[in-house]
Order: structure tokens, then sequence, then C-alpha cells
């Protein structure tokens, strides 16, 4: 069902990603190209995006894959989301180089210039600057906890846990925050 | 995207105009925003296409990073839709005192 009613390609590439069954031929062809030089959202595509906010809990629309960033921004990103122990069962990204309705789509979309763009039980976070000073504050750890997102350790009390991942994560990404700001268009 | 080389970089920087200054004289204008200190460096290595940027205003009190940020790039929305990458970060003047404090 999922897959039917996700347009644009790259939602697509990522649907086939999670159900490996599907196929681009059993999926919508793609969008008009005009969208693009109008830049204006167009319903089929705000639909698409609804989708893809709404895919897991966790969504990141970033440049390339978790596995392989094509960006510093991304990367940092992504990063940051693993050491804070998201669970990944609850968590998917998009990667909007693979299509340029979703890349120009989910800034208006969010009203927000840049990429990466995190949304969090689909509301939008923010930005990769936004994500590394939520990551330093705790502000990050306590949204991500308080969700029930992080990988569920043995024996810990929520409190307690937010705050001990938010002491590891502080002590392993401090050498990284000064080069680590910043997103990209 | 980043320019390779420093010929592209020139084209870059000709072709959209923008540069820390043009940056800073638009933030500084805004009513809106009623900067007390604006800061732009170049951080693309020469390129012109990436940013870091210091805006201090009392309009920020009682927002939060996202809402300041919006508010910024509400100001420059063309610009940022040019370059490659924006780093804005949004102080309010209490803020800044204090940062400058530590700094000292």
């Amino acid at each position: 069902m999922l897959s039917r009613s996700l347009r644009a390609p790259a939602l697509r590439g990522a649907v086939v990603a999670l159900h490996p069954s599907s196929t681009a031929s059993t999926l919508l062809p793609r969008i008009s190209q005009s969208l693009i030089q109008t830049r204006l959202l167009s319903q089929e595509v705000r639909t698409a995006i609804d989708q893809a906010v709404a895919s897991a809990p966790v969504v990141l629309f970033m440049k390339g894959t978790p596995e392989t960033p094509q960006c510093g921004f991304s990367r940092t990103s992504i990063q940051i989301l693993s050491l804070q122990g998201l669970d990944p069962r609850k968590f998917t990204a998009f990667n909007v180089l693979e299509d340029e309705d979703l890349r120009s789509g989910i800034k208006e979309y969010s009203d927000w210039p840049t990429i990466p763009q995190l949304y969090v039980n689909k509301d939008f976070v923010g930005g990769c600057d936004i994500l590394m000073q939520m990551h330093k504050d705790g502000s990050l750890a306590e949204l991500l906890s308080k969700s029930k997102l992080i990988v569920e350790e043995s024996g810990d009390i929520e409190g307690e846990k937010a705050e001990a991942v938010r002491e590891t994560t502080e002590q392993s990404t401090g050498a990284r925050s000064k080069d680590a700001k910043g997103e990209s268009s | 995207m980043a320019s390779k080389t420093d010929v592209q970089a020139e084209e870059v920087q000709n072709t959209t105009g923008i540069t820390p200054d043009s940056l800073g004289d638009t933030l500084k204008k805004a009513p809106e925003l009623n900067a007390s200190h604006v800061d732009i460096q170049d951080i693309s290595g020469g390129c012109g296409a990436s940013f870091a940027a210091l805006i201090v205003s009392d309009a920020f009190q009682g927002k939060s990073a996202l809402q300041r940020h919006r508010l910024v790039n509400g100001i420059l929305k063309k610009e940022i839709a040019a370059v490659h990458a924006w780093t804005p970060k949004c102080l309010t003047s209490e803020q800044w005192e204090k940062e400058k404090a530590k700094m000292r």
C-alpha cells in the first residue's frame, strides 16, 4: 500500500530498499520535470513527502545514504543519530540526490533551505546545526528517549539512560563538533 | 556545489554576487531582525559558496534555535538558495556577552 502511494522516485528507491520484492515497474512513472523549474510544491510531491515523513518515527532527508553519505553535514547528522543510540528499526533515510523533486520539494515543505533535515514523529526538528546543538545540550537525547526511540538497554530507567547517552556522546563528539557544523543546500 | 578550481570559484562569486559583506548588509538592514552584531565568514576556502554567520539580536529572545534560524533564513532566502552551505549562529545580546566572557 505504501509503495503504491509513494510517487517521487527517491521515495520509490527507499521503498524498493525496504521491500526488495517491489520493482520499479509496479510503481508510478516519474512526475513532470516542469515542477523543478517552477519550484512549486505540487500536491503530488507534497503527498509523497507527507508519507515519507510518516514512514518512520525518525526520518532524515539527506545527501547520500546512511552507509555512504555524500555530504559532510549529512554524515555528521547520521553520526549524531547513531551516537544517540537511535533504534535503526525506527529510522528511515531518504536520499535527496536521487530525486530533484524531493530535493527542492523538501526545502519548501519544511520551509528550510538546506539538507539534511530531520523529522521526529512527523515534526520538523531542524538541520545539522540544530541537531549538533541539541546533541550537545542533551535535548536530542531527551526527545528520542521520551518517544522511546533509543535501543533498549536492560535494567535502565529512562531518565538515567538519557543522561548516560548524553554523557558518552558528548565525550565522543567533543573534538569533532568544531568542524561539523552547518548544512548544505 | 563547492567549486573545484579558483576559476570556478570566481565564477560562482561573480554570478551569485554573494559575499560576506553582501550577506551582512542584508541582515543588518532587516528591520525585523534589528541585529546588534553581524559577523559573516567565508568558510569555503575561497570558493565563495560556504558561509558561517554570527548574528546577535534581541529579536531571538524567547525563540528556539529552529525559530531563530527560520527568521534569519527568511531574510536571506534567495542568497541561501544560491550558496552551498550556510551555518548561522543566532544569539541574543545576553548570550553574546556570555560567549565573549568565555573567550577572554
